[in-house]
Order: structure tokens, then sequence, then C-alpha cells
């Protein structure tokens, strides 16, 4: 894997290099911003908004539900106590149990799919430059076709340009 | 945000990680040879029985029941809040929530250890998991034990994941500003975690999901814990308000445990710079306004009951107000109305001082109104020849001490080896501050100009 990148002291220096990279014809596919806080009011770090992770949520929730409902009436059913003059399948305190596992899986489901989407502990470690832990943002191209084309867009004063 | 304001924020918040005194071994080996006594008491009572507690007849739940609902009650500090406070987008959250969510997780989990340490036979705990054993003798899904279960695991998962997502991305900090061993540590901690912007906006969802999904399992967990008093025949357990007192109770102590974790965070590590009395302020008003619904529940109880005068509800009524639990009940109204609504009340004793006696104040008094909803019912209930009463002997006292001590050990520990203020969210609110301004001056010259 190789890499040409810059690092930009401020989102707006940052902006201008996605700006220069998009000018030279890459895509915003191909263009990586990596930052150490989220800037969700400059339009760089506005993509990948769009996710399905509310309706997997949903999604684990109803799946919580349906084994919670399955483990509670079976569970009685196959072992019938008598207790406190309640029916053998009791679906009052059956409910909170059910509430219950149904809130997990709504839980687990957005964890989940936080962790698969994000490429969470994927190995080894994607492009990257531990200066971004100093507050600067980095903006650059994975594999460029042509190094120097990102190098002549991404070029601003003070700022650096590595490759990777 | 500047860069340095940037570089600033993360060596104060990552200074208590990469510098330790004396006085931190100190106090780990002071706390942790309390935690030690409490263990080899628990293990003592595991091999003398439950005869070497004050539990006995008719008073079979005492102070390990009283932990347990104070432990759960104080753990609605953290989730609960924060989620709130995320939800609602306050911004003075931020420094505030990591550090409630501890208390959540921590509390949880000594709070969970009490029903167990209330067992005659520990070892059989798993019996209230739903495993698939070869007789299928499974748990009875009508018992207000295996509700607990079901609520505490719930809530113990969320709340520890609720905590742990957003720690992700300042585990890749301390990864990035360190070398060695404790770069690889925060390496496999922070799970190959960047900073790009879709891995921003998943995370900023699924905190938004799991605020969503945490705030009914809390409001829950205290019902259930209530329902293991209310669902009995028990004289004044046996009420439909029980749910609500307890989730308030439990929402007024955790509050009280809070500000004090801030202002022990504050001091010692001197955090002056991010906890302000601003937010002592405000969590002092939010205290004060869950004193007066406390006192609403207590009176709406206690009404109730003396108008209704059925015989053995009023037995209770009167041995904790006019009889041997007077004391107790007396200093708890004290200290869970008189003194946070004295001192909350008025601006001027609204300081972090102030705000810190309230507290400690409310922690005392939540504790014993967990006792004293316990205790004095047990001990006199519908027939009078079955009347007794509970002391509690040094296995009960020492192990209940332990508990307080593992618990600033855990957090000890916690802000020894995390940022107990989220680093990146202080940032967004720092920049969030900074924006406004920015667009204002510019919008400002730009009507200057020609």
């Amino acid at each position: 894997m190789s890499a040409v990148y810059g690092l930009f002291p401020t989102p707006e220096a940052a902006q201008r290099a996605v700006n220069g990279l998009r000018s030279a014809g890459i895509g915003d596919a191909r263009i990586t911003v990596i930052s150490s806080e989220p800037f969700e009011e400059h339009e760089f770090a506005a993509h990948d908004h769009a996710t399905w992770m509310g309706w997997i949520a949903l999604g684990g929730a109803i799946v919580g539900l349906a084994s919670a409902t399955w483990l509670t009436r079976m569970t009685e059913l196959a072992w019938p106590l008598p207790t406190g003059n309640m029916p053998i399948v009791a679906w009052w305190p059956n409910l909170i149990v059910m509430f219950e596992l149904t809130m997990l899986g709504g839980i687990l489901a957005a964890v989940g799919t936080l962790l698969v989407t994000v490429s969470l502990m994927r190995r080894p470690p994607a492009f990257y430059d531990p200066a971004v832990a100093d507050g600067l943002i980095l903006v650059g191209v994975e594999n460029p076709p042509d190094p120097s084309v990102v190098e002549r867009a991404l070029a601003a004063p003070g700022v650096d340009i590595r490759r990777q | 945000m500047s860069d340095a304001a940037a570089r600033k924020i993360s060596d104060d918040l990552l200074r208590p990680l990469l510098r330790t005194s004396w006085r931190f071994y100190a106090l780990v080996a002071f706390l942790g040879a309390i935690v030690a006594a409490g263990l080899a008491t628990w293990m003592y009572q595991v091999w003398m029985g439950f005869g070497m507690t004050g539990i006995n007849m008719p008073v079979y739940w005492a102070f390990y029941i009283t932990n347990f609902v104070f432990w759960i009650g104080i753990s609605h500090a953290g989730t609960l809040i924060s989620a709130i406070l995320r939800l609602v987008n306050a911004g003075w959250r931020r420094p505030v929530t990591r550090c409630a969510e501890v208390i959540t997780a921590f509390a949880l989990m000594i709070g969970a250890m009490f029903p167990i340490i209330h067992l005659g036979r520990p070892w059989l705990f798993f019996w209230l998991m739903p495993y698939p054993s070869n007789r299928m003798i499974w748990p009875n899904f009508r018992s207000p034990l295996v509700w607990d279960f079901f609520a505490i695991s719930t809530y113990l998962t969320g709340s520890v994941l609720f905590l742990v997502l957003p720690m992700i991305p300042d585990f890749a900090l301390v990864r990035d500003r360190t070398t060695g061993l404790r770069r690889k540590a925060y390496g496999v901690l922070a799970l190959g975690w960047r900073g790009t912007p879709k891995q921003w906006h998943r995370l900023e969802s699924a905190m938004q999901i799991m605020a969503i999904a945490i705030i009914p399992v809390a409001v829950s967990v205290h019902t259930i814990v209530s329902f293991d008093f209310s669902m009995a025949p028990v004289p004044m357990w046996h009420s439909t308000m029980f749910g609500p007192y307890f989730v308030a109770g439990a929402i007024f102590s955790g509050i009280a445990g809070l500000i004090i974790a801030m202002a022990a965070l504050r001091r010692f590590l001197h955090l002056e710079e991010y906890f302000h009395p601003v937010h002592f302020q405000n969590l002092g008003k939010l205290l004060l306004m869950m004193s007066l619904l406390w006192t609403y529940f207590v009176f709406a109880e206690r009404l109730t009951v003396w108008y209704g005068n059925e015989s053995a509800e009023v037995q209770v009524l009167r041995v904790t107000q006019k009889g041997t639990f007077a004391p107790l009940y007396w200093t708890m109204v004290v200290c869970n109305f008189v003194v946070p609504f004295t001192i909350l009340s008025l601006r001027r004793l609204r300081t972090i001082t102030g705000c810190v006696i309230a507290s400690f104040c409310v922690c005392v008094g939540m504790w014993l109104e967990r006792f004293l909803i316990v205790v004095p019912s047990l001990g006199h209930k519908y027939l009078p020849y079955t009347w007794g009463t509970y002391r509690p002997r040094p296995v009960e006292i020492m192990i209940t001490i332990s508990t307080f001590a593992a618990m600033v050990l855990l957090y000890t520990l916690f802000a020894k080896f995390v940022p107990i203020i989220s680093v990146w969210e202080l940032k967004v609110g720092e920049h969030a501050v900074r924006e406004p301004q920015l667009q204002h001056a510019e919008h400002a010259i730009g009507e200057v100009r020609p």
C-alpha cells in the first residue's frame, strides 16, 4: 500500500486540500480524511452519513423480542411450575424479560453494526499517521496512480506533504 | 479550535495516564487492603455459614439487600443522566459524561454482587441463568429475582458499551502519544480506530441509538428492583408507587454520587479548567429538584399509609417515625431534604463545597432510606408474635465498608488508565463554541465591508 497525504492544521485548510484534489480529477471515494475529532459542520466530513444502523438495531430488537418470547413460553411449558396461582404461561411477568431482551437485542445490533461497517478490529492498521493525535487533519490518497498530481493538489504554504 | 488548544486539552487529560505519583500507589494499597479484608470476610461467611451475620428470623433481608438497592440506585448517576444530556444535546455535559458513566458500570457490578453474597450457597447463583441443563429446570420467570438478573445484565451490558464506545477514539489518541508496551496495549484497545468521517458518523449514530435504548432500560432496572419488594404482601412494601419512588430515589442518590466523584477528580487530578463551577451549579439544581421529588414521594407514601390506618402498616409507620428506628428516620429526612434544600436553594451556598456537602448528606440519607424500607417492614409483619429486629454483626459491616472502598479503588484505577474526560468530545465542544463566534465575527466583518 502506498499513499500521499498532507497534514493540515485547520479544517478550513483541509477543506481547501479536498477541493484541490477534486479539481485534480480525484473522486471523493479515493480521498481519505482523518481527524482526531469530528468536523460535522465542514463539507469534507459530510460523506458517508447515510446508514442502516437504526433499522438494523430495530431488527436486533425484534430478534431479542422473539427470542425472549420463545425462551419464557418454552421454559414454562417444558417445566410447568404452579407459582402464586398464576397461569403456567404468565404473560405479565414474561413481559419484563421480553422487554429487557428486546432492548438488549437493539443495543447489541447497533454496536455490531458499528464494528462491522467501520472496519474496526481490522489488522494490520490501514493508512494512518500518528500526527493526527496532535490535532492535525490528514488529507490524502491511497495508492495514487500519479503521486506527483496528488502532491501538487495538496501543496499549500506550511503544509507537510508525506509519502507512505 | 487552534492546534495549541487541542494539544493542551490532550496534554491535560492524558497527564494522569502518563505520570504516576507515590500517592496513587499509597491510595491503591490502602483501598486494596480494605477490599482484601472484605473478600476475606465474605470467605469467612461462606465457610462458617449465615449464622455469622445478624440476619435472622424475621429479618432475612438486611444490610446486603440495603447495599444492593443502594448501589443499583447509585448506578443511575451515569448512563441515565449521560444519555438524557446527550439526547438533549446539552453542551455542558461533555466533561461530565464519562466520569458519570464509569460510576454506572462499577456501581452495577458492586450492586449485582450483593444478591450473590446474600445467597446461602453462592456457588449456585448460576441457577438464575437460563442455561440449557439436561433436566430443563430453567429459571422461574415469575420470580422477581430472575427479573433482576435480566434487568441488571441488560443494563450492565448496555452501560459498559455506552461507556466503552466513545473511549475508542481516546484510546487511539493515547496509542499515538505513547511508546512501547503502553502503545501496544492502547493499540489493541483502539481497535484500529483512525478517525475517518465514516467512523465518526457511525460512532455518533451508535451513541444516539444506545442513548435512546438505555433510558427506558435504566428506568426499568430500578422499577424491577422495587418489584422485589412491592410484589410481596409485606406492610408498606405492597405499593403501586414503589416503581417511580425507587427510580426517583436512584436518580437522586446517583446525582449525589456524581457530584462527589467530580469534585474529587477536580481536586486530585487538577482538572479545574474542565470541571467548572457551572457544572456543579447545574447538577446542584438537579439534585435540589430530585430532593423535592423524593420528599413528595415520601409524603405521599406516608400520608396514604397513615390515612388508610391498616394496623400492620401503621405499626411500621410508628416504629420508623416514633419508635426504635426514629433516629435513623429523622436523620434520613435531614440528610435528604433539610440539608440539600437549605444549601442548594440558596445561590450563595450552591458552591462546589456546598454541593459536595449536600451530596454526602444525600448519600448517607439514601442509604438509610434503603435500610428503612427493608428492615422495619420485615421486622413488623402481620402477626405480632413474629416481630423482631436486626442488629448488624462485624461481617456485614466489614463487607459493606469494603464495597465502598472497592468503588473508590475501581474508580481510581479507571482514572489512571483511561482519560476520565472524553478528549474528543471536549474538543468538539470547544469547537462548537468557537464556530458560531467565528461565523458571527465573519458576518459582522462582511456587514461593514463595502
